[in-house]
Parts: C-alpha cells; sequence; structure tokens
C-alpha cells in the first residue's frame, strides 16, 4: 500500500487504440494488486482490470491541454493509453505504477497474495496434481537402460537442475559428477524424452568446457553411456542449437562444442536457432508492428518481414524437427544443447517431445511436458518474464515461441490436439501474471526455498477444473492426426501471424463467429440428447412392461438451433473506421470493453466482450455536417489515414 | 475449321504423368478438339482429362529422346508430362499450344458440351432481370424497368432491361448515356429493405477539360435523393487519376454541378496492375526456397493482400453510407465495368443476407458481374503462367471471390456456401465446360445464342447432389448486416486458391470431415429423441395407470 501515491482520479480517459475518437470517460482506481478503470457511464458498469505484475512498460507523455498521456503495455500484449486530467496525478500514477509492477522482492509477487477460497488440503492436491515422476514411468521409467539417480539431490552437482534426473544405467556418480564439471553451471547430459517403441532418447545439457582443445573422460564416457543405453544404434547424434558462428566464439571463453574426434561414435549437428537478445529484440520489432494505428497491407507484411519472429518461429521448429526424426524414425538417440541449456534446448526437446509422442498434445500432456522441460530443467521463468525487477537483458520471450510453435502445428494439424489456442493463450498469460505459483523462480531450488507449494496455488488444477473451456472440439483420440509422430511442413507460407495472440485486445480483428465454440456448443448439446435418448429408451422400455411405478416427465423439447449457444451478432455488427474518420459525426461505436484480467476473469471478459455493442446506434446525420471541399475527402487529422490514402 | 489440322500426334503411348499430391501415372495420352486426355486403361486409376482452355502455358524440355511438357493451368494446377520421343513430343506441345490459345469463341467447348445430368432446373432462366425487378417491387413503386436498351444500342455492355428511378424517361436516359463511359448511365444495382436507401453504378462522367455538364445526369441520380437528403458518390479511382482521365474526356462529378452528392475518392487498383499482381502472388506461392524473407517479401512486393484490402475498405465503406448514414450512393470508377462492380457486389454481400445464400449468390454473380457487362472473356482470357504480353486480362473477379473468401472467414456461420463453391466458381470463370462465362456481355452472350446452345454453370450447380457438396454445414441464417475486419492482421492468404497445389489440403481436409460428422451425428441424435419422444407420449396416452392419476 505504500507505493500507491494516488488511489483514484476522476474524469480519466482511455482511448481506443485503433480509433482513438472513440474514447471512453471514468475513474481510475490503484489498488495493491490491479489498476481498475471504472466507466461512468449511466446504467453500464464497465471495467478494465489489469494485472500490476502484467504491466511490462509505462510510458508518460507530455501533457497536453486535454490531459497528460499514460500508456501501458502489458505482456500479455495489451496496451491502454490513458489520459489523465492533470501533469501531477499523472506523474502520481507513473510512479505508483512503476513502483507496483516492479516488484523488489518474491514476497511481493501477486502469487503471495492471491488467495483464492481453498482451503490447505486442496492446495496440497493442487500442487500434486502433476506428477513428473508418473510421466517418466508412463515413458517406461525406470528400466534396464534408465535408473533415477540421486546424485542432484539437494542440487549439489547442479544447482539449476531437479533433484530427480534419469541417466543411463552405466553413469556411475564419479562420471556424472566429472562430466557435470566439463558442463557450464554443471548441467551434465540427462535424459529428457525416452521412446518405448524404440529406446531411442532425447538428452540434454549445457555445452561442454571444451574451449579450444580441452577434453573430459568422464563427459565422453558420459556420451558413450548414452549411446549404450540405445542397444539398436551404433551412433547419436549431438545437436547444438546455436548458430556455429556463436558456438565458436564460445571457445575463446572457455566454452564450446563436442569436437567429433573425441568422442565415439557421435554425429555433430549445428542448428541455428539465434539466442535471446535476438529474440527479444524481433517480439519487440514485431509488437511495434501489431500496434501501428492502421498500417497498410505493406506496412504489416514488411514489419513482419524485418521482425524476423516467424523465421525464428520456424528454427525452433526445424530443430524440433530434426530431433523428433531422428528419434522416431531412425531410432538414434539425441543430445541437445545449447550454451546454459535452458533456453534453446528446453524449446527444441519440447517441440520434439510434441512432435513425437501424442500424449504431450492432449491437455495433461502439454501441461506435464512444461512441467518437465521448462519448470523442473530451469528455465529461468523469473529472469526471462520479468517477474523481479531485474536485468533487461535477461528477458526473452523463449516460452512464447515454444507456445506458438504448439499454435502453428495446430493450423497444420486441427485434429491431433485436444486442446484449443485459448489454452495455450491462457498458459501465455499466467506466465507472466505471477498469480500462480507455478512460473516463480528461476528453478526448482529456488522454488523449494521460496515454500511455493506451501504459499500459492497451481495453474495447472485449475486449468483441469475449467478444462471444458480449453477442449478442441475436433479432437478424437482414435483420429488419425491424434497417432504418433507428426509430420509438419516448414514451408514458409504455412508459418501464419499469430492475430489471437499478439492482438488479443484488439476484438475488431478477430473472427466475429467462432467455429470452434460453434461446435463445442454442438458437442454439449449431442450430449444431452445421447442422456435424453437414453432415459427415453429406458422409459419406453419400462411403460412397454407396464410397470406400475414408471413416471411420466416432460422431456425438454430442443428448438433446431443448439442450446446454450448464440451468436456474436451483436459483434457482428460493429462496422470500423472504413472512411479515414469522413463520418465524424457518427456516434462512438460503444467499443467491447478491453479487458478484465484477474482471478476469475479468463471466463468473464470472454463473455463482456460477446456483447459489447448494440446493433442500430451509428445512424448518423449526414445534412447536419459541412461539406468537405472537392479534393480533400480525408479529414485532415485523421488517425486512420491508410484507409483513404491511396 | 478442323480440329484435327491442329493435331498432328493424336496419341502416344508410355507417357507418364506427375500431379501434384498424386502417385505418377503412365498410360496413352490422347488429344482431342477441347481435352488433353490421359488413361492409363486400367479401371480404378484416375485420369486426367484437361480442357485445353484450362491451360495458360506450356514448357517444354529434352533431355536425349525423352521429352517432358510442364503444362500449366488457369488454376493454377502445374502438371508434368513425359513423353518418349522428341517428334511425339514436339508435335503434343505444338498441339497443345495451338488449341489452348484459340480465340473464336465458337469453337469453344461449351458449344460442343452435352450435359451427362439431368437439368432439372434451366440457369440460363434462373435469374432473369424480370424476376430480380419483381422483388423490387414488392419493396418500393420508385423505380421502373426500362427498355431503352432493348437493341444494346443506347449502352452495349447494358442488359436489355434496367432499373432506373421511375420518373426518368427513355429519352433522358439515351441523353445521359452519351454523357457516362461506355454509355453506362446511373442504374440501380441495390436497394436498402431496411431504410429505402439505394445503390447504383454508372460509368465515369464525361466531363472532359472543359467541364461539360448533363442536366439530365444531374436529374437521374438526384431523383434517388429523400428531400433534403445528400448522397454519396464513391469514385474507385484517386483523385489524382479521375483528374488526368479529364484529358481523355472523362472526368469527375463537380460539386457545382452536383451539390447534393458528396464525392469520396478511393484507391482501387485496376487491369495491368492487378494482372502482374496475380503473377508475381503465384510465382512467390511457387517459390521453392524455404527462406522466410524470402517469401514475406515476395508476398509483399506482390501487392495482393494490399488489393484485397483496398476493395474490401471501398465495399465496406460504401455499405456503411447505406446503411449507416441512411444515404444513398453511386459507384463508378473509369468504366464502371471492374473496380465499381467490386464494390457493389461486396456491398451487397454486407448488406444483405439473401446474397449469403447459395442461390443469392449466383443471383448476385447474374446481375453484377454478367448482366452488369463485366467483360469476362477479357479478363479471364490468361491467367497467372501465360508468358504472353497481357492485353486486357486482369483477376478482377478472383479479387472478388477473394474479399468473399475472407468475409467468410470472418463470418463462417453466416454463409449457405463453403470455401469450395468460391473455388468452383474461380475454376469456371477460366475454363468451363459451361456457356455462363463466355462473351463480355449481355450483347455478345445473346449474339452467340449461349442460352440456346450452352449449358448453364448454375443448371449444374443447382441439383441436389451438388448443393449439398457445396453447402457450409455451419450456416444458420444471419439476418444482420456484416461488417468485416480490414486489418492487415485479419486478411489472411486464400490458400485454397493460391497454395492449393502447394501444400496438402489432407489434414484441414479432415478437421472439415470432423466438423461435418460432428454436426451431422447431433442432427441424427435430434431425430432419434424426437422420434422417441413422440413413441413415449403415445406410449403414455394408451397406458391406462398413467392416465388416472
Amino acid at each position: 500500500m505504500e507505493h500507491i501515491r494516488l488511489p483514484k482520479v476522476d474524469n480519466v480517459r482511455l482511448l481506443d487504440r485503433i480509433s482513438p475518437r472513440r474514447s471512453r470517460v471514468g475513474t481510475l482506481y490503484l489498488t495493491a494488486t490491479h489498476t481498475i478503470f471504472v466507466e461512468n457511464e449511466a446504467g453500464v458498469r464497465n471495467e478494465t482490470w489489469v494485472l500490476h505484475s502484467l504491466v511490462c512498460s509505462l510510458e508518460k507523455q507530455a501533457a497536453t491541454a486535454s490531459g497528460c498521456s499514460l500508456l501501458i503495455h502489458c505482456k500479455n500484449f495489451q496496451v491502454l493509453n490513458f489520459v489523465i486530467p492533470r501533469e501531477r496525478e499523472c506523474h502520481d500514477v507513473h510512479l505508483s505504477l512503476q513502483r507496483l509492477s516492479q516488484p523488489e522482492r518474491p514476497d511481493e509477487l501477486y502469487c503471495f497474495s492471491y488467495k483464492p477460497n481453498i482451503d490447505a488440503e486442496e492446495r496440497r492436491q493442487e500442487w500434486d496434481f502433476l506428477d513428473l515422476r508418473a510421466d517418466y514411468r508412463r515413458m517406461g521409467l525406470p528400466n534396464s537402460l534408465w535408473k533415477l539417480s540421486s546424485v542432484n539431490q539437494h542440487y549439489k552437482v547442479s544447482d539449476t537442475y531437479p533433484a530427480d534426473l534419469f541417466v543411463p544405467e552405466s553413469a556411475t556418480p564419479p562420471v556424472i559428477v566429472g562430466s557435470s564439471k566439463f558442463r557450464s553451471r554443471g548441467r551434465f547430459p540427462t535424459l529428457s524424452y525416452y521412446s518405448k517403441e524404440n529406446h531411442a532418447t532425447i538428452c540434454r545439457s549445457s555445452q561442454p568446457l571444451s574451449g579450444f582443445s580441452a577434453r573430459c573422460l568422464e563427459d565422453e564416457q558420459m556420451l558413450e553411456a548414452i549411446l549404450r543405453s540405445n542397444p539398436r544404434s551404433d551412433f547419436m547424434y549431438v545437436v547444438d542449437t546455436r548458430p556455429k558462428l556463436n558456438a565458436i566464439a564460445n571457445r575463446a571463453a572457455g566454452k564450446g562444442y563436442e569436437n567429433e574426434d573425441n568422442y565415439s561414435n557421435i554425429k555433430f549437428q549445428f542448428i541455428g536457432i539465434e539466442n535471446i537478445h535476438v529474440m527479444r529484440n524481433s517480439q519487440q520489432k514485431m509488437m511495434e508492428v501489431c500496434e501501428l494505428r492502421s498500417p497498410s497491407m505493406s506496412d504489416f507484411l514488411e514489419g513482419l518481414e524485418t521482425s524476423g519472429w516467424l523465421k525464428h518461429i520456424k528454427a525452433v521448429l526445424d530443430a524440433g524437427i530434426f530431433i523428433a526424426k531422428a528419434v522416431a524414425e531412425e531410432g538414434v538417440s539425441v543430445l541437445v544443447h545449447c550454451s546454459d541449456g535452458w533456453d534453446r534446448t528446453a524449446q527444441v526437446c519440447s517441440v520434439a517431445c510434441v512432435l513425437l509422442d501424442p500424449h504431450y498434445r492432449t491437455l495433461r500432456g502439454l501441461m506435464v511436458l512444461i512441467e518437465k522441460d521448462w519448470i523442473s530443467f530451469g528455465h529461468k521463468f523469473s529472469h526471462r518474464c520479468n517477474h523481479l525487477q531485474g536485468d533487461p537483458k535477461e528477458v526473452s520471450p523463449v516460452i512464447d515461441q515454444f507456445l506458438e510453435c504448439v499454435w502453428q502445428l495446430m493450423e497444420q494439424f486441427p485434429c491431433a490436439f485436444e486442446f484449443n489456442a485459448r489454452f495455450l493463450i491462457t498458459i501465455h498469460s499466467h506466465i507472466y501474471s505471477c498469480q500462480y505459483g507455478n512460473f516463480i523462480g528461476n528453478n526448482q531450488r529456488e522454488r523449494t526455498e521460496l515454500g511455493l507449494r506451501g504459499k500459492t496455488h497451481s495453474l495447472w488444477s485449475y486449468l483441469w477444473m475449467n478444462r471444458a473451456d480449453y477442449i478442441n472440439p475436433l479432437y478424437r483420440p482414435d483420429h488419425s492426426q491424434t497417432q504418433g509422430l507428426l509430420r509438419p511442413s516448414t514451408a514458409p507460407y504455412c508459418f501464419k501471424f499469430w492475430r489471437a495472440l499478439y492482438n488479443r485486445f484488439d476484438r475488431g480483428m478477430h473472427p466475429r463467429q467462432s467455429v470452434e465454440d460453434y461446435l463445442s456448443a454442438i458437442q454439449e448439446e449431442t450430449q444431452q440428447l445421447e442422456e435424453q435418448l437414453a432415459s427415453h429408451k429406458q422409459k419406453i422400455a419400462q411403460l412397454e412392461q407396464k410397470q406400475e411405478w414408471s413416471v411420466p416427465q416432460k422431456a425438454v423439447p430442443f428448438d433446431k438451433s443448439p442450446t446454450g449457444w448464440t451468436f456474436c451478432n451483436d459483434l457482428a455488427n460493429t462496422p470500423q473506421d472504413y472512411t479515414g474518420g469522413f463520418f465524424t459525426s457518427s456516434p462512438c461505436q460503444p467499443r467491447a470493453p478491453i479487458t478484465f484480467q484477474n482471478e476469475e476473469s479468463n471466463k468473464t471478459s470472454e463473455s463482456i466482450l460477446s456483447n459489447g455493442s448494440d446493433q442500430e446506434s451509428g445512424i448518423a446525420d449526414v445534412s447536419c455536417r459541412s461539406p468537405l471541399s472537392e479534393d480533400s475527402t480525408r479529414d485532415p487529422d485523421s488517425d486512420e489515414a491508410a484507409y483513404s490514402a491511396s | 475449321m478442323e480440329f484435327a489440322e491442329l493435331i498432328k500426334t493424336p496419341r502416344v503411348d508410355g507417357v507418364v504423368l506427375h500431379r501434384p499430391f498424386m502417385p505418377t501415372v503412365e498410360g496413352t495420352l490422347c488429344l482431342t478438339g477441347h481435352h488433353l486426355i490421359l488413361s492409363s486403361r486400367q479401371d480404378n486409376t484416375e485420369e486426367l482429362w484437361l480442357l485445353h482452355s484450362n491451360i495458360d502455358s506450356i514448357e517444354k524440355r529434352f533431355v536425349g529422346s525423352l521429352g517432358t511438357i510442364i503444362v500449366k493451368c488457369k488454376d493454377l494446377r502445374v502438371i508434368q508430362l513425359d513423353i518418349p520421343g522428341m517428334e511425339e513430343c514436339l508435335n503434343i506441345a505444338n498441339s497443345i499450344e495451338a488449341l489452348s490459345t484459340l480465340d473464336i469463341l465458337s469453337l469453344m467447348y461449351p458449344f460442343f458440351y452435352r450435359p451427362m445430368f439431368e437439368v432439372i432446373e434451366d440457369g440460363w432462366k434462373s435469374f432473369l432481370p424480370l424476376d430480380a425487378f419483381k422483388d423490387l417491387e414488392t419493396m418500393t413503386d420508385e423505380w421502373r424497368l426500362s427498355e431503352v436498351n432493348k437493341d444494346f444500342s443506347v449502352c452495349p455492355s447494358y442488359p436489355p432491361l434496367v432499373a432506373v428511378p421511375k420518373d426518368i424517361d427513355d429519352d433522358t436516359l439515351r441523353k445521359v448515356a452519351s454523357f457516362r463511359h461506355g454509355g453506362r448511365f446511373p442504374v440501380l444495382s441495390y436497394y436498402h429493405k431496411k431504410n429505402g436507401m439505394v445503390m447504383m453504378r454508372s460509368g465515369q462522367p464525361l466531363t472532359g477539360t472543359n467541364g461539360r455538364r448533363c442536366k439530365e445526369d444531374e436529374k437521374l441520380i438526384n431523383a434517388t435523393l429523400r428531400p433534403g437528403k445528400r448522397g454519396y458518390i464513391i469514385d474507385t479511382r484517386t483523385i489524382n487519376v479521375a483528374q488526368q482521365a479529364k484529358a481523355r474526356g472523362g472526368g469527375i462529378e463537380s460539386e457545382a454541378n452536383y451539390p447534393q452528392w458528396r464525392r469520396i475518392h478511393k484507391a482501387v487498383e485496376r487491369s495491368n496492375v492487378l494482372q502482374e499482381s496475380l503473377i508475381k502472388l503465384v510465382e512467390a506461392c511457387n517459390d521453392q526456397s524455404h527462406s522466410m524473407d524470402r517469401w514475406l517479401s515476395k508476398l509483399e512486393a506482390s501487392n495482393w493482400q494490399t488489393h484485397v484490402k483496398e476493395i474490401l475498405t471501398t465495399a465496406c465503406l460504401a455499405a456503411q453510407c447505406i446503411d449507416r448514414e441512411g444515404a444513398s450512393v453511386l459507384v463508378h470508377g473509369t468504366e464502371g465495368a471492374d473496380s465499381t462492380l467490386q464494390v457493389t457486389s461486396l456491398a451487397q454481400i454486407i448488406l444483405d443476407p439473401a446474397c449469403r445464400t447459395i442461390r443469392g449468390f449466383q443471383s448476385l454473380v447474374e446481375r453484377e458481374w454478367l448482366q452488369a457487362g463485366h467483360p469476362f472473356q477479357q479478363r479471364c482470357a490468361q491467367s497467372a503462367y501465360s508468358n504472353s504480353k497481357p492485353r486486357q486480362e486482369a483477376p478482377v473477379f478472383l479479387l472478388f471471390l477473394d474479399c468473399v473468401w475472407q468475409i467468410l472467414r470472418q463470418f463462417p456461420c453466416s454463409f449457405e456456401f463453403s470455401e469450395s463453391f468460391l473455388v468452383l466458381v474461380f475454376e469456371h470463370s477460366y475454363a468451363s465446360q459451361f456457356g455462363t462465362f463466355l462473351g463480355n456481355s449481355t450483347a455478345e452472350r445473346a449474339k452467340l445464342s449461349l442460352p440456346e446452345k450452352t449449358v448453364s454453370l448454375w443448371s449444374w450447380v443447382n441439383r441436389p447432389q451438388e448443393l449439398e457438396r457445396l453447402t457450409n454445414p455451419l450456416y444458420e441464417a444471419n439476418s444482420l448486416v456484416i461488417w468485416p475486419s480490414v486489418a492487415p492482421q485479419s486478411l489472411l492468404l486464400w490458400e485454397g486458391v493460391f497454395l492449393r497445389w502447394n501444400r496438402s489440403s489432407k489434414c484441414l481436409d479432415e478437421a472439415y470431415e470432423e466438423m461435418v460428422h460432428i454436426i451431422e451425428y447431433n442432427k441424427e441424435l435430434q431425430n432419434k429423441v424426437n422420434s422417441l419422444r413422440r413413441q413415449l407420449a403415445q406410449l403414455e396416452t394408451e397406458d391406462p395407470l398413467l392416465q388416472t392419476p
């Protein structure tokens, strides 16, 4: 509370990003956890909630006659532009939000103050919902080839690795420890995925400290052990996911990559995925394009190309495909690393898992996969997502890229995934929101020290309880797309811009009718029909047997359109500004409220959004407007120049 | 002329056919006057039946005595024929080239085609102007059907019957025709039942450099305005292009002479620019490179998506003037037969739910494209692969279909037809066994006696088995105006046309089938439940125990 300099400001305007003329006036409240904008329109209570932890950047612009503008960029790609009447107030709000959105200590994080009505026992169950050991058991581990090693108990060998790790049966503690000393941050080669069918594995590590010529017998033995754990194969791949030049540069710092001459029977391969800094800049550039007010097609496509974002997504997917094919088609084990083995390595291993194993394409499977390859293996969520005030150079959208790879696959294989895109977007949002304890800290050791299991809640059980919202209606466990290895095309035109994530809050850009929601409603109705059918059959059987206790019951009649399904037709009836601000007297269409981002929000916001505007407003009287001159058919101060420009 | 003269080698054995996503087939290649046929002479094997008129260009290659002909089609498919024997290959190639570029209309396949199906309803008679006018009469009596153009002398590209304001007589129309490009005087395109506003279309006014004026023209379009109301003129050209047109006798409606009208200029590209755009887009889609940068920059440089955005934006603007501003609209560009029609027809898709049905869409294509005189013969003579210099070719109609697809993607439940219907119409507009898209105007079609001598595409489409295939299973009639988004993020590449032969659609087709299955299973259950409910009700009334509570 001490950070809130000003809890309430009246007469604040919230500008519409696409057409600033459509602004809303209301009161801005700052609470300990949220910024809340309440619109002062009689009759409607329109609220916009923004979680402080989702605030990514704040920009206070110079004061003008109409007030002082504060631009808020959020980590879930929401952009809010407030105009606050007095500069002093804007200054106070700015400073307060700056502090509130950048907690300095972990205990200031939202997850520690988020208290849903759940008792201690339920909380324990929440955290027990996912069990990584169960996933390894599902893979068939431990077995005669791979064992659970206790070498990293208390995080003594590698403080960024989990305590439980699978290593080859033949790998002795001295070999493991020796190998770990030859690897960055002690991250020795260990198992990420095991294929029951052919014993091929995906292993992961950090780069070797090879410099220009250093060798390590134990590391060589470790790779040998991994190779021998795949009895049917006489070689293994070592995949360095970095561009070759970066890897070579690392040699000067005493790091580097495996020399094929020193390791027996390895095939070494570079896959050029760029580093976290390139990815951060790339996303930033793409977001600048997404936020252009009314870009032309060329602005957009050029910007998308220049950002390089889709190129990077393609690189990650290409790498995943290489590994998945090695495992599934060649039956060859793969060791994957980058520099530290917690960014690109996590991406590539998890993408390969999604391609390889249908289980990871289910709701529960994707959660387990994120828990395994990202959370347990020490992807530095705290740093990469900027949860705490820290080094901006550590921030990078590495997990965003993984989620997007999954989305790109869903676009190519619409029946292969049990979950829908909303599931990915919700996970994305909560990775950044700090509402749940799952993504707090940088590794397992930190999370244990923070006591997250006892003090915070788990996202996974929340998602599971609400799974009805995240089911893909086209998924069938017995569908051919659901089986086996996915073989996506990586031709450039197969990669699409993910509008639903990056322009998530620009509702006007999205399809006004959702096929998926329509099908889900139909499936729900089908389920009810099946129940009715069964009960009717039973009653008929009973009546036919003339059993006296049979009780007649009125069936609920179904009309032709599926129940529970309503078209978002009200949304359908809002024209965009096609005119370049030509119809200046058009009343502003009440735009759908932008968001509602708090704990219960995901559902609420969707339902608010779908009944945003009325259908008959917007007919303006043309005659009362002064005509424009012959040649200037554009409103000179139009913000929508692109619509009317030649 | 005998086709035989053009066919030196009518038959070659041992020809190998390569097609996208299909196994290669070896068989006998036959050339007929209208088709390229490959038969493997085995049962159950798919054969190639390709209309010569679908062939856009061919390439020949020789390795030793094995010749290869790459056949590039107007529907953007590329197939390869390996032909043993250099002479045979050359003969075949020469024949294909000659037969595919024949431009004598009366020799086209539709004149030779005999339907193998029963014609339930003659498509040539399905959408007559008289019927459309009867519908109009039920809504308003402010319009009349004029026969001023019955012998095509007033406007060669108009149909014999056009709807004009009731108070405007035929003499006035003749005078107006002389003031509008191509004689295309303003006619009714669409009547908005909700508020009685109208959309008209015409050619540009022939004001020339000295600002010629035509009182009758002013009278005609003012007759469509309610007292004290203003209208909008949507000129599909930029102000600069429109001004330059004055030097060639064209021009714009000046504010002084048309004080009740406000002019809005938009930039919808036409002719050569669009043809080049199509060629570049298709080249980008066929680029084998795996570079993302190259793909995106080629896609951008093709400008195709830019054109889609411009056309849609202009159509939305016209619809907005009518529905939201409550104003009548006149749309024109230069001739009023290309960009004008894109705008007027798309505006109707947005405004009028009837146009989003299968039959309504056919009617729209008939009214706003065929009868409105879009020169299909000229525009669709060549597609993206042609090597010859484009003359009057332009994918104006394909762009319209692309825009419809964009709206369909945004409102997937509001159209009775599915994407495959749009693809079908695209294919037939470039090459067809049906006569629908032959000729450039109603006058030409009448002269060729197309309705008597050829079969209409609609005769084939409007049969239950075809309709079923083209129906959108998600359709639920939506009586509202649908406003699409024109943001670049919302506009997608039409993969069903442009990537159709480049990427396998197997998984997407499976998803479509799954969707159909979900919906059909639901319907089946509904029927079952209803019949059981009836059975139950009957049993209950028969049951004496239950009748006495």
